[in-house]
């Protein structure tokens, strides 16, 4: 986007903070790119003449007299085939050595699909994770985060579901990656071989933070074209959206504006719904899935940012580290997939809500079980085939290291009722207990 | 003439104006942008600068850009044709709308003028008249409409002339009425009224007198809502709200339903107009999507057209009950809207309230429950809003000023807790925090004792006070250990599982088991109440879980099967079996 010959220069900054500055100009338009003593910025804000906009690489460096010079356009990206297979920044500028991509200019951060012409997500994404298929499965066009401490394991489950899910792209929205975490995703998508459907869009930490906010638009710019245009199925990696709040809120604090819950703006819930709300089936057969990453502090879910995730996504992921079995599992109870009754006994066996309902019911009993033994009191008989269920069920069905078909995994949790419960305390509608109990 | 203005400031969706003549509160305009009409509401003027909120994005938008005042406030169309629609919170209709994406500034009508409505006259010439009073009718799909004198005339009017039975389009002239100064007025099938303002034009508006059945138990046994009545379902996001609000949508007693998806998700939106037109409604036998009206604002969608979108929703049910129709609001979620009001006052650099909120919250609030209830219109016939909203509690506190401020106008209270949704205890609402102050009003208790039986009241408050009791029994025995309390305390902590497991919980995702009309539910709490009323006597707790939780299973076998099927009465036959084993 170069700047045009017969463009005005404005070279007289009136404020300028950590983010944004302030000048005078005319004629600007809401929402347009410029530049500021060549960093990228876009204008948030007018009063009169005097225009503010926010600097995307941040202010460092900017002395009153930098040159401005506005595109007259909000952000763009050049839309092709040529996307897959790239890695790009913020900006959509290639990062991997390799030519720019030629194409239709798009504009990012677009209008929203009409939620009449959506079509009801209805097709199921096998993960092989049976903490995610059995209790949790997901469908496309569906919006789900991981909701994670920052050391769990996170982008690694990401990355081997985006691999094992049947998409015909996969569109990944990095924002403040560590350079390892990119590297790690770069030689995974490489080393399975599928570098030729995935298209990255990549801010590291050594990036400025407030870049950040372009990535998501960006990647569901390029989501949409392969969806909308190409009738695709596209699966969208957002990792971390925390890290995006935070450059949100960085934002609206040197704008002044009166900040609600946990320092973050009045507008978050807007601001994420906008994003994940890109998720969709379309009527022609393309969909976007998005599958995210919301780093928790300390497993916080009450903070502002989890808790509008929350109320916006279809559910959520939870992963933990569980000490019974050694293992990170995907924790049954505060995990949800709003959608896995359009597929459950539909796409998949019949039983499978029951036996998701009893599964996890028991594994409840059992933590009330251990409770009991943490006080010191003695357990009953029922108590201790709770534990020992608990044990097997955390490493047979929740272990995020399982990678089996649903049919197995239905038959796993058949075979482990069995060995610890009668069928009276599953609980299960007696039609399913007679077709499939494990005696 | 029409005032102008020119753009002068853009903070995201609050513009300022700068106008040539008189605006007024909450009057529309069109900014033009580049040829396309971006449409705004005003909500503050200082001097000759006008704050208006863009329900579109303003992207694009310059300072210099020109705005007309279009002289009225935000107004819906009312008339045949609204039944089954799915409208944008301005009214939009979103089926006419082409291309996958929403375009700005396109707005769309929410009805069809083409279409010919059979029409019959009520009114003859020479009857007098008043605003909401019926002049004729025409059948919409299967519902008697009335045509009626348009809501805002005033005064009274004496009918002219009323047009003859035929075939008519929305914008027939279908009656002449003359004021009482000679002034003679067109009345067409389609009517407008801006959604701000509440619709009166009838007699009066008595206390609820009966309950509308939902078919979950929780509600209809435990805590009832009243035709008229007002309600509201807090809870952390994964509790079931929506799930719930479906089933009250799909299941209750209305007429109408009218469901407002304020800044929640799209998918929901697509669950409803995918699902109804295949569901049928337990109570007629239709096609539930026949009763049904969506408007919908999803959270990516202009956050200023989400306040709107609750009114668009409230209007339209006003106008049904205008008809005499039992109506049926659900709006999903309040707290969004509330969070729209904030953006804005946030905008506006307002002083704020508690967690930002704008000061007035609580008063809107109120007023816009104070829409809801029940009529007796002019003609002496019933109508009713019934409404229910959801609220979204930042970090499932219950302590925070949307849900406070709504606890104050609604009269039920359903409490959806995060520790019965992580058991996947559903409905997940608590029985002993939540409430209906209806089941305090003696119209509704005599209402409820001459139609389930007699001495129903107190069935419930025993139930409710076993469930209670239960509670204290299972924080003694986590406190003393199973082996530190008497048999009794075990016997009463079962008792109180056996109503949750059996009774509260409720699967919605079963066939059977999601609809359980009064009928089923009055028997099933006899029954559940007579087992709790006998006293066992067991050898150690470990005999008395394991009887309760045989029980239980059998309840819910029962809860499966068709009322009153074979199935149904040979678990019945089981329980009892199972109850003489104990030889009580």
């Amino acid at each position: 986007m170069a700047t045009k010959a017969y463009q005005r220069i404005y070279t007289k900054l009136q404020a300028i903070t950590k983010a944004t500055v302030s000048l005078d100009a005319s004629g600007v338009a809401n929402e347009e790119l410029a530049t500021v003593g060549g960093k990228l910025a876009q204008v948030v804000k007018t009063r009169g003449d005097r225009v503010t906009l926010q600097v995307f690489s941040g202010t460092e460096g900017v002395p009153t007299d930098a040159e401005v010079s506005f595109f007259g356009q909000p952000p763009t990206l050049k839309v092709s085939d040529q996307l897959s297979g790239r890695f790009f920044n913020a900006y959509g500028k290639p990062i991997d050595g390799g030519p720019e991509v030629e194409g239709e200019e798009r504009e990012a951060g677009g209008p929203s699909v009409n939620p009449y012409k959506r079509r009801q997500p209805s097709e199921l994404i096998p993960t092989g994770i049976a903490g995610i298929d059995l209790n949790n499965t997901l469908v496309s066009g569906q919006k789900i985060p991981f909701f994670a401490d920052p050391d769990q394991p996170y982008n690694q489950v990401m990355a081997d579901v985006a691999l094992r899910a049947d998409v015909d792209k996969i569109i990944l929205g990095g924002m403040g990656l560590s350079n390892d975490d990119y590297l790690f995703f770069r030689h995974a998508f490489e080393s399975a071989g599928a570098l030729d459907r995935i298209v990255s869009f990549v801010n590291t930490t050594e990036e400025p933070p407030v870049e950040r906010l372009l990535i998501p638009d960006m990647a569901l710019t390029a989501a949409e074209y392969f969806a909308v245009d190409k009738n695709e199925k596209v699966l969208v990696l957002l990792t971390d959206m925390t890290l995006y709040a935070d450059a949100l809120s960085i934002v609206s604090n040197r704008m002044d504006q009166i900040p609600s819950k946990d320092s973050m703006p009045g507008s978050l819930y807007s601001d994420l719904a906008k994003i994940y709300e890109k998720a969709v089936q379309l009527p022609d057969g393309g969909s976007i899935t998005i599958i995210a990453v919301t780093t928790l502090n300390d497993g916080d879910i009450t903070h502002a940012i989890p808790d509008n995730t929350g109320y916006i996504t279809e559910g959520q992921i939870f992963l933990r580290a569980d000490s019974d079995s050694g293992k990170v599992i995907v924790d049954p109870f505060r995990s949800l997939s709003r959608l896995k009754q359009l597929v459950q006994g539909k796409k998949t066996r019949e039983d499978h809500s029951q036996v998701m309902n009893a599964g996890v019911r028991l594994y409840a009993d059992a933590q009330n079980a251990k409770t009991k033994l943490q006080n010191g009191f003695d357990l009953s008989d029922y108590d201790l085939r709770c534990l020992d269920y608990a044990k097997d069920y955390a490493t047979q069905i929740l272990s995020i290291d399982v990678n089996i078909t649903i049919e197995e995994m239905l038959d796993t949790a058949w075979r482990l009722f069995a060995k610890y419960f009668s069928p009276a305390e599953t609980g299960i509608k007696q039609t399913l207990i007679d077709k499939y109990w494990k005696a | 003439m029409a005032t102008n203005g020119i753009v002068t400031g853009i903070v995201s969706n609050l513009v300022t104006v700068q106008v040539d003549g008189p605006v007024g509160e909450n009057e529309l305009c069109h900014i033009n942008l580049g040829g396309t009409r971006l449409l705004a509401e005003v909500i503050k003027v200082t001097g000759d600068k006008a704050s208006v909120q863009v329900f579109e994005s303003t992207r694009g938008l310059k300072n210099g850009d020109s705005v007309v005042f279009l002289g009225r406030m935000l107004e819906a169309s009312l008339g045949p044709g609204l039944l089954s629609g799915i409208y944008d919170g301005l009214q939009n209709d979103l089926t006419t709308m082409e291309g996958v994406f929403l375009k700005r500034g396109e707005y769309t009508d929410p009805l069809d003028h083409e279409a010919l409505w059979d029409f019959k006259p009520l009114a003859s010439p020479g009857d007098k008249v008043v605003a909401s009073d019926w002049l004729g009718e025409v059948i919409e799909g299967w519902l008697p409409h009335k045509i009626m004198v348009p809501f805002s005339f005033k005064g009274e009017f004496t009918v002219k002339s009323v047009a003859p039975a035929g075939s008519y389009n929305i914008d027939t002239v279908i009656a002449t009425l003359v004021a009482e100064d000679g002034e003679e007025r067109p009345v067409t099938m389609v009517q407008k009224w801006p959604v701000k303002v509440a619709v009166r034009g009838y007699r009066e508006k008595p206390r609820p007198g009966k309950i509308m059945e939902t078919g979950v138990r929780v509600i209809d046994t435990f805590n009832p809502i009243a035709e008229g009545g007002t309600g509201f379902i807090p809870g952390p996001f994964g509790c079931g709200k929506t799930v719930l609000q479906h089933a009250i949508a799909k299941q209750g007693e209305a007429d109408i339903v009218v469901m407002a998806a304020c800044g929640e998700r799209a998918n929901e939106v697509v669950e409803i107009f995918t699902e109804y037109p295949e569901l049928v409604d337990p109570h007629t036998g239709r096609k539930l999507m026949e009763r049904t009206v969506i408007i919908c604002n999803t959270s990516n969608m202009p956050v200023a057209a989400r306040e709107a979108s609750v009114y668009t929703a409230m209007t339209i049910c006003e106008y049904y009950r205008a008809m005499g129709y039992r109506c049926l609001l659900l709006a999903d979620s309040t707290s969004r809207w509330a969070q729209a009001l904030r953006e804005m006052s946030n905008r506006m650099e307002e002083l704020p309230g508690q967690d930002a909120f704008p000061v007035d919250l609580s008063a809107i609030i109120s007023n816009f429950y104070s829409r809801a209830g029940q009529v007796v219109l002019n003609n002496g016939k019933t109508g009713a809003v019934t409404f229910i909203g959801t609220v979204s509690p930042a970090g499932g506190n219950l302590k925070e000023p949307v849900t406070e401020s709504t606890k104050k106008a609604a009269r039920c209270f359903y409490a959806l807790e995060q520790n019965r949704a992580d058991q996947k205890r559903y409905p997940a609402v608590n029985p002993v925090e939540s409430y209906s102050k209806y089941l305090e009003y003696p119209e509704i208790q005599a209402s409820l004792e001459q139609t389930i039986e007699r001495g129903w009241i107190d069935k419930v408050l025993e139930a409710k006070n076993l469930v209670r009791r239960g509670k204290e029994m299972a924080d003694q025995i986590n406190i003393l250990g199973d082996d530190g309390v008497p048999m009794s305390y075990h016997e009463a902590f079962w008792k109180s599982e056996l109503i949750d497991f059996a009774f509260l919980q409720q699967d919605a995702f079963d066939a059977i088991d999601a609809v359980c009309p009064l009928e089923r539910q009055k028997y099933m709490l006899n029954l559940i109440l007579d087992i709790c009323n006998r006293s066992f006597e067991f050898d150690d707790y470990e005999q008395c879980r394991g009887f309760f939780k045989e029980l239980i299973n059998v309840l819910r076998q029962m809860n499966y099967s068709e009322f009153k099927s074979e199935t149904f009465w040979n678990y019945c036959e089981t329980l009892k079996q199972k109850l003489s084993e104990y030889g009580n």
